[in-house]
């Protein structure tokens, strides 16, 4: 454990923590724009400065490692006024159209100009121009709204273990792109679209969807896969705009592109929505209740076991169910049929 | 050896701008054919290259020696080379009217050379002619009769800092990597070199690269690393051509790669090449380079020191710190420290260059008097023209006024007064220099270089840049100089690695000296130093003009008009002030105020 003072608090901190992480565990307050704790830390934002004893300048909370006996000051009138100037010449080149900007509201550069109370801006001056259309089906870029903190190129190297992205350029005109300028192509995981804190990355199929505050959340697993990741769904009006996921569950917030992009079957017409019966033979498939159906499976099942013995029978799970469901089904089979005829998907 | 004829031939990058290469061939062929008819010559001349000698605007500079009598020659072309063999090298009669004259002298006589000693002298691509002046005595001094601890002991009480920028203590920043547990440590020598107008490093590598060799085993050996890059700029192809046979030379002797002299040490060292970004030249960006990242300084801490290329304890040095390293283990640290300033020993390399009359590399005692520099050094002000200002520490520098000429030049010296010592380029200003052209100068190219990475240098530097851009074009608007001055700090004191601490040096040091050049650019519109055109209005004088036309060819707007052989005269009212005229005219007569 680590004891320092911030802000006239005394914490204690475990070893290895940084200050950003020390100030936090004791519910301080210090704005960040570039920071995940699920990444390395950046320090290129600069709003997280701090000032530490017996060092000459401020420096970022977030790199900075907490040590014993270190007295963190993170708030006053420099440190303010160094902040509130790096908020206005981010927004100085920025469009600032929050109006019909898909992130309006869950945006944390939107946050802090209202922080600062930033309605005019000293710095006006040219404006970056890095728009490009892509052709990619999934991610949308406005890189004019991209304050490069960064998060995208490292959540797609550190995490997703592609680099997909990086920076190129330098000075005014930095910016972030896939190799040579070229299209996106990659995994479209759309991690970096979670994690970014502007609008300058959001999923195509959400333009002109409802804004995440306008909808319903509801906790699910994705249908997908054995991983069986946490999902968001979020809802409008009975259909699913958006799917998201928390970084405090057990994927940490990470999907891929089908359980972040995948959702569109929910609402196809296409989509069985009953059980379906073959009533005779050479016949249509024709919609049935849970019931009949049910009862027809039950007893179809018991007379073949009946007639065969219970080895007649197997069951052949599905990988995408949750483990409780794969629970229920092998214990119907072994207990309720009496066959130990049971598997599923993900073994072959 | 009475009678031995010795010629050096400048063959460093400004020399071989002039042509060194072809008088070298000249003296060859001359040599060849006079041997014919006097079979004494060719035997008893040894013909040299030799590196940078730091007068460079005087190349082609040719010493021949002869029994020990030396004279330099400058301005040296191929078709001058039969002469001087004729009549100095046969006929023993020096063409005094080729000879570099006083102002040669004054310009060498007023420096202390420890780095520069050797190099003009030596040939730097060989190993034995290194050798022959004590070359890697003091590495086989280190490694065979001093513990590591001693030599890091030898290097803190010599007093050298870091000839980077930083100035940090040389020998306490090795004990401290020392001091770390590790299986591996590293040694870089940054030889990047990113500001404009420098090339201290450059010359040292290309007059004399062995030192920097030796320096880094030195280093190695000290500091208990088996491997070392030298991080160099590719833009810098003669130097690396000389490292690289510097390094075979080396390793031939025994003095790199396994056992190194002989015992148990082993180091050697690899050249990793710079694509050409200022940033690469901090550390951090510069290990990252070398890692095969994109060149973006981190936060520090952890300092490399303790966890620098591939997560090990790295020493990185600059060239000319390394450069110092032998000669202190070989003459002492009390030698050493008996050169310089109280808290700035030895000595450091300066690029002399602007308004002055000696432009060059020159190498001065620290906490020498500007003074000093640039009037005898340098001679003074080209032109007779009054002195203005001094630009130290290359483009993130401040600028100082004629009230500190007296300033010690050391670390403490130029930082007290807001500039710093940088890697050592010194550019001189005069009055015909606008301050706050020279500031946007300075700003668009700090600007430039930005990594992009944090918010206050990558957009910050663009808007200084903008605000002075506007000043300088007439529309400067009343607040504007408290808004450089409040921005200028906050991205000081905000931005994450040195260049974005320091690009704002120049805008804060001219608004603190040279205010009112400021105050005339946005309240009366006027620049003073009638450089900023966009403040000026363009005139013919009709008594200088003889009406050649060339002004009225060179305005794209047709803004001139006049017959021929009349005096011309421009529209103002069409004029767009982009100077063609003035610079074309060749008779003085296009006049701005
Ligand atoms: C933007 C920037 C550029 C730099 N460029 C160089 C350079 O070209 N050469 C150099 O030796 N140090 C350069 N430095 C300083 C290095 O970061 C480092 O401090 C130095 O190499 C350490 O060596 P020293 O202790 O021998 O000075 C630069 C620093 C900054 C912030
Ligand atoms: S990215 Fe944020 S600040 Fe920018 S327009 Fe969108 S909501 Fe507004
Ligand atoms: S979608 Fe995934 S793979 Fe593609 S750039 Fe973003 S993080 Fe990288
Ligand atoms: S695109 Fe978003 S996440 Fe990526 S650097 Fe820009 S603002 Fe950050
Ligand atoms: S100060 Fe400038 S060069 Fe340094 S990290 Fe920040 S943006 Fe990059
Ligand atoms: S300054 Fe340029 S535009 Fe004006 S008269 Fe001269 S050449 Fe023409
Ligand atoms: S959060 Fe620390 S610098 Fe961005
Ligand atoms: S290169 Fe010849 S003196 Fe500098």
């Amino acid at each position: 454990m680590i004891n320092l003072t911030i802000d006239d608090k005394k914490i204690e901190a475990p070893d290895g923590a940084t200050v950003l992480e020390a100030a936090r565990l004791a519910r301080i307050d210090i704005p960040t724009l570039c920071h995940d704790p699920r990444m390395k830390p950046f320090g290129a934002c600069r709003l997280c400065i701090v000032e530490i004893g017996g060092l000459p300048r401020p420096v970022t909370s977030c790199t900075t490692p907490a040590t014993e006996g270190m007295v963190v000051v993170t708030t006053n009138s420099k440190l303010e006024r160094l902040r509130k100037t790096t908020v206005e010449l981010l927004l100085s080149d920025h469009p600032n159209d929050c109006m019909v900007c898909i992130q309006a509201g869950q945006c944390s550069l939107q946050e802090l100009a209202y922080r600062y109370g930033l309605r005019e801006n000293r710095f006006k001056g040219a404006v970056r121009q890095h728009n490009r259309v892509d052709n990619n089906p999934f991610i949308m870029r406005e890189q004019d709204k991209c304050v490069l903190c960064g998060l995208c190129v490292r959540v797609c190297d550190e995490v997703e273990g592609v680099a997909a992205i990086g920076f190129a350029n330098r000075g005014f005109e930095s910016d972030i792109c896939p190799p040579f300028k070229k299209d996106l192509d990659c995994e479209f995981c759309g991690q970096c679209v979670a994690v970014c804190p502007t609008g300058a990355l959001s999923g195509k199929m959400w333009a002109g969807q409802p804004r995440l505050e306008q909808t319903r959340s509801t906790e699910t697993t994705c249908t997908y896969c054995g991983c069986g990741c946490n999902l968001t769904l979020h809802t409008h009006a009975d259909k699913v705009v958006r799917v998201t996921s928390r970084p405090d569950n057990h994927n940490r917030g990470w999907l891929c592109v089908k359980g972040r992009f995948g959702y569109e079957f929910i609402a196809s017409p296409e989509r069985l929505t009953t059980p379906l019966i073959r009533r005779q033979k050479g016949g249509p498939l024709e919609p049935a209740g849970w019931d009949e159906t049910l009862d027809l499976v039950a007893s179809r099942l018991t007379a073949i076991r009946d007639q065969h013995g219970a080895d007649a029978v197997a069951g052949l799970a599905s990988a995408r169910c949750t483990n409780e469901e794969n629970y229920l089904f092998q214990k119907m089979f072994r207990a309720g049929i009496g066959t130990n005829n049971v598997d599923h998907c993900a073994r072959y | 050896m009475n009678g031995e004829i010795i010629v050096n031939v400048c063959m460093g990058t400004g020399g071989i701008a002039a042509g060194a290469e072809m008088v070298m061939k000249a003296f060859e062929e001359e040599f060849a054919s006079a041997g014919v008819e006097n079979a004494t010559v060719q035997s008893r001349c040894k013909l040299h290259k030799v590196g940078c000698r730091g007068f460079c605007a005087k190349d082609v500079l040719v010493d021949i020696s002869v029994g020990g009598e030396v004279s330099t020659y400058q301005f040296i072309q191929p078709e001058m080379v039969k002469r001087l063999v004729k009549e100095h090298v046969i006929g023993q009669k020096p063409i005094k009217e080729w000879m570099a004259g006083e102002d040669y002298h004054v310009f060498h006589d007023n420096q202390t050379k420890i780095i520069l000693h050797d190099l003009g002298k030596i040939n730097p691509e060989s190993i034995d002619d290194y050798l022959s002046v004590d070359g890697y005595t003091a590495a086989r001094k280190a490694l065979t009769t001093m513990t590591p601890e001693e030599v890091i002991v030898t290097v803190k009480n010599s007093g050298l800092r870091g000839r980077g920028g930083g100035g940090f203590p040389t020998g306490l920043k090795w004990s401290l990597c020392a001091a770390n547990e590790a299986d591996q440590r590293y040694v870089i020598c940054n030889a990047d070199e990113g500001d404009p107008g420098a090339f201290m490093d450059r010359s040292v590598v290309e007059g004399n690269p062995h030192a920097v060799v030796e320096g880094m085993i030195i280093t190695a050996y000290a500091i208990g690393a088996t491997l070392g890059y030298v991080y160099i700029r590719a833009e810098y192809p003669l130097a690396v051509h000389r490292l690289r046979i510097a390094l075979d030379q080396a390793r031939e002797k025994g003095f790199l790669g396994k056992n190194l002299f002989g015992g148990t040490f082993d180091f050697d060292i690899k050249i990793k090449l710079g694509a050409g970004a200022f940033v690469c030249g901090e550390e951090t960006a510069l290990i990252a380079s070398i890692e095969g990242e994109r060149g973006m300084p981190r936060a520090k801490p952890p300092f490399p020191a303790n966890k620098g290329l591939w997560g090990k304890p790295t020493i990185i040095n600059n060239v000319e710190t390394l450069a110092n390293v032998p000669p202190i283990i070989s003459k002492g640290a009390e030698w050493f420290a008996s050169y310089g300033s109280e808290k700035s020993k030895g000595t450091k390399v300066i690029a002399l260059t602007g308004k002055i009359r000696n432009t060059g590399l020159i190498e001065i005692p620290m906490g020498m008097p500007l003074n000093d520099i640039i009037f005898k050094i340098g001679g003074g002000i080209e032109g007779d023209k009054l002195f203005k200002a001094v630009q130290t520490g290359g483009p993130s520098g401040g600028c100082i006024p004629q009230q500190y000429i007296d300033l010690p030049v050391d670390y403490e010296g130029l930082k007290s007064v807001g500039s710093m010592m940088g890697s050592g380029g010194m550019v001189v200003l005069d009055e015909t220099d606008c301050m706050v052209n020279i500031a946007k100068f300075f700003l668009t190219f700090t600007q430039e270089e930005s990594c992009g990475k944090c918010v206050p240098c990558r957009i910050g530097t663009k808007r200084l840049l903008e605000i002075l851009t506007r000043i300088t074009e007439g529309n400067g608007r009343k607040g504007d100089i408290e808004l450089l001055q409040e921005l200028a700090e906050d991205v000081r004191d905000s931005s994450l690695c040195g260049l974005g601490m320091s690009a704002p040096n120049p805008v804060i040091s001219t608004i603190k000296y040279f205010r009112h050049e400021y105050e005339a650019h946005i309240n009366q519109k006027k620049c003073p130093a009638k450089v900023c055109n966009k403040l000026l209005t363009f005139f013919i004088r009709p008594d200088q003009c003889v009406g050649c036309g060339m002004c009225a060819k060179a305005c794209s707007v047709k803004a001139i008009s006049g017959e021929l052989k009349q005096p011309h005269a421009i529209d103002n009212s069409l004029c767009i002030k982009c100077g063609s005229c003035y610079d074309v005219c060749k008779f003085n007569a296009v006049i701005k105020d």
